[in-house]
């Protein structure tokens, strides 16, 4: 054990800033990481146990106690729960004879809930030992949890098929589908690696900034600062090294475009990062990749072994003096917050995700404190074909604001979910007919996950694009059977609850607040009053540091102003008052503890 | 027009909310000019007798009983009053809403090295005993509350400015130095 951990560390180049890795080797070989291996890692590293521990102790993947041979991650999000998640977690549990949480008494079985882990379109899902399950059903869930007590390995465990393209590769063999819907310049089949590459190698990187600039191309994250513009900024900062960080902890439930990409165009992303890298002098490219998409690691590994071989990266790229660029691929270990891009970086160093005071911004001072740029995996895809066909020509698509194209990620009620790549510009009542979607039987659209908006039909005719309704891509319709607040608005409460990282007290305190007033309201306790409380209590949240706390009163703020009937005809309209305090549930744990009746 | 009545009570509680009150030093016999106690330990009057006008809350509910005494103040009570940190937010004694109670109750009762004579392992369960709440809750989670006073316990200086205001009507003189607990 001891010498296995030293192994692992200097696999890593005793570097402490690769603690994460170091930690997540740990996890995966022994099923979590035990008080002593702390120890022996702060020692090595020269660091407290403490600092350690906090790391450990902050991230969904890596665990203090085992969590048995075979791990199980299901999935909580709504879309799961509206897919049938129900059933098949009741059945998980009766199987295992274990609650969640638990692990089973021989230590063979551990049972986890886990926020969304990109699979939305092919729901209920669930991770075990970083092999992706999907579409489960109680039957499925009887025959694995057959083959778990049979000891069988968890890669022999699939009946069905692999999934669509590279799913089916050596390197992948996952039963994921990409459901690809609809192809646009981004997804587009004829890309010829290195073309781009090779383009740039006659321009200065000032002209290649420029062509960005041009196409008037906008961060496809989410909150769309202007690329070329941030490039720009890197360039500028002064830095005795630069880094290229490639976001692709996708972690908005509701999302799966980057999977999508990781899995059939990663060439493309890793292109666009050296283009990104010759542009803003940077040596060093990482890929920050969400844990749940481990299962791609091997054919990451791969790509970028045999870009090395051409000479798509290294040293001399092309045969052109200077430019140097490699990239490596760093896996978070399970923490929606790490998608914010300071939050990113720390991570990425080892240390726990939470976001930095800014400024300065990455920017000036990211990974190592040096200039560094954080795009999204879409964003960086973008590029390749930004400077393959022109500024222009990106510009010439979608609209004045919104320009290029952007990829939608689709779940939810609708025949065809998945992945679509479309023109800025499109209305939701368009997304709909292409989605299959009947329209009658829509409620609403959650639009941009559990941050952005629950809009009606009425707002259906709203225009996706940065001039009117801003997206990272992710759409759920939710159709007229589904019971809004609490199918859809609780679960995003949970989850925003789960997912904050303590940091600030807003966010800490506030959403689980607003979640019991919910709650408060949804038992048929709630009054006028609440819904007041609801909507001064979600300004109190802009005082957050990073989006996740900014956001995290959304799904009831949005709810409660789109769909105020839902709220209003749960409140008592005879009483102005109301606790919502009820004594006999207040005694009912020590009741149980005591062996007493409660007589109260 | 006859004197408003108060009354106080100190549920899960230290006492030291009304210590503070007592540390009002001579200007109690004034409050005595200005006011009537009703059920409070400064007058020991077990029960109410009449309605009030002001009950002062000291402390949080931590058992069954602490709701039953706290309902009973808001029905008697035209102004209810939160005083003091346990009675706002749980203070001291919800440090224990982050266990659950079985093992709080375990811990006090068979495992601390302070248990020396429970041969038989019994968590109380008479019934005669008030029940445990699961966890310590602050009175406005239970009932309507509504003046809160801050300290721990709040200043002396504090609860007289805001009795005398409540009682004359005027505007609370609030200086910086009775709210500031630094």
């Amino acid at each position: 054990m001891k010498a296995a951990v030293k192994k692992t560390i200097e696999k890593y180049g005793s570097d402490k800033y690769r603690l994460m890795d170091v930690l997540i080797e740990i996890q995966q070989e022994n099923g979590y990481i035990s008080k002593e291996a702390i120890a022996q890692i702060a020692e090595e590293y020269g660091m407290s146990e403490v600092d350690v521990e906090q790391t450990v102790s902050f991230y969904h993947f890596l665990s203090q106690k085992p969590t048995g041979k075979y791990s199980i991650y299901l999935n909580n999000s709504a879309v799961a729960n509206m897919m049938g998640r129900a059933d098949v977690a009741a059945t998980f549990q009766k199987e295992l004879g274990i609650k969640f949480g638990d692990v089973t008494p021989d230590g063979r079985a551990g049972l986890f809930e886990t926020s969304c882990i990109g699979m939305n379109d092919q729901e209920p899902a669930a991770i075990i030992n970083n092999h992706i399950f999907t579409r489960l059903t109680p039957f499925r869930v009887k025959e694995i949890c057959r083959d778990i007590k049979e000891g069988k390995e968890v890669s022999e465990m699939f009946v069905q098929d692999w999934g669509d393209g590279e799913n089916r590769s050596d390197l992948v063999h996952s039963v994921v589908s990409n459901n690809i819907r609809k192809i646009g310049p981004v997804l587009e089949r004829t890309f010829k690696v290195g073309q781009a590459i090779e383009k740039i190698t006659k321009m200065k990187p000032e002209e290649v900034i420029d062509e960005v600039k041009k196409s008037n191309m906008r961060g496809r994250g989410g909150a769309g600062f202007p690329t070329g513009l941030k490039w720009e900024f890197c360039r500028n900062a002064a830095g005795e090294k630069k880094y290229i960080f490639c976001n692709a902890d996708e972690g908005e439930p509701g999302t799966f475009k980057d999977r999508v990409i990781l899995t059939e165009r990663p060439r493309l992303l890793f292109e666009g990062m050296v283009i990104a890298g010759y542009a803003v002098g940077a040596t060093e490219g990482i890929v920050y990749v969400r844990y749940e998409y481990k299962y791609l690691e091997k054919h990451l590994e791969d790509i970028l072994q045999k870009a090395r071989e051409v000479n798509y990266l290294g040293k001399n790229i092309l045969g052109k003096e200077g430019f140097d660029f490699d990239i490596r691929i760093q896996f978070g270990a399970g923490a929606y917050v790490c998608g914010e891009e300071s939050a990113l970086i720390e991570s990425a160093e080892g240390k726990r995700g939470e976001p930095r005071d800014r400024p300065p911004f990455p920017v000036e001072k990211g990974y190592h404190d040096m200039p560094t740029v954080v795009n999204n995996v879409e964003t960086l895809c973008s590029v390749v074909k930004v400077i393959l066909n022109g500024g222009d020509w990106y510009k010439s698509l979608g609209t004045h604001e919104s320009t290029g194209t952007k990829l939608l990620s689709i779940s939810g009620d609708c025949k065809f979910p998945g992945v679509y790549e479309v023109v800025w510009g499109f209305s939701v009542n368009d997304i709909l007919d292409m989605v299959g979607a009947n329209k009658e039987d829509v409620m609403a659209v959650q639009v941009g996950g559990p941050s952005g908006a629950i809009i009606t039909t009425n707002e259906f005719n709203r225009i996706l694009g940065y001039e009117d309704l801003a997206t990272g891509g992710s759409l759920i319709i939710i159709g007229k059977q589904r019971d809004i607040l609490n199918d859809i608005v609780l679960n995003f409460m949970d989850f925003f609850i789960s997912e904050s990282c303590g940091s600030c007290s807003t966010c800490r305190i506030v959403p689980t607040l607003m979640r019991n007033k919910l709650n408060k309201i949804l038992n048929a306790r709630g009054v006028r009053q609440d819904l007041d409380d609801l909507h001064e209590w979600g300004k109190i949240l802009k005082a957050s540091r990073c989006g996740l706390g900014q956001t995290a009163g959304n799904p009831i703020l949005s709810s409660l102003k789109n769909f105020p009937d839902l709220y209003e005809e749960k409140i008592q309209k005879n009483k102005t008052f109301d606790s919502g305090f009820d004594l006999n549930i207040a005694v009912k744990e020590s009741a149980k503890a005591t062996g007493r009746i409660p007589n109260v | 027009m006859s004197k408003p009545i108060i009354a106080t009570t100190s549920l899960a509680g230290c006492f030291g909310c009304h210590m503070s009150i007592l540390d009002i030093d001579d200007r109690i016999l004034e409050l005595f000019e200005l006011v009537e106690f009703n059920k409070s330990p400064i007058d020991d009057i077990k029960k109410f007798t009449k309605k009030c006008d002001i009950g002062l809350i000291e402390g949080g509910c931590c058992n069954s009983e602490n709701v039953h005494v706290l309902k009973d103040f808001r029905e008697h009570c035209k102004i209810l009053i939160s005083l003091g940190e346990c009675a706002i937010m749980g203070g001291l004694p919800a440090m224990r809403n982050g266990i659950p109670i079985r093992e709080c109750l375990e811990e006090a009762y068979l495992n601390s090295p302070t248990v020396v004579a429970n041969d038989e392992r019994i968590i109380p369960n008479d019934p005669e005993l008030p029940m445990i709440l699961d966890k310590v809750f602050p009175c406005h989670e239970v009932v309507k509350i509504d003046y809160f006073l801050p300290g721990c316990p709040p200043r002396a200086d504090l609860i007289w400015e805001a009795l005398v205001a409540l009682i004359s009507g005027d505007e609370m003189n609030l200086p910086y130095e009775i709210v500031k607990f630094d």
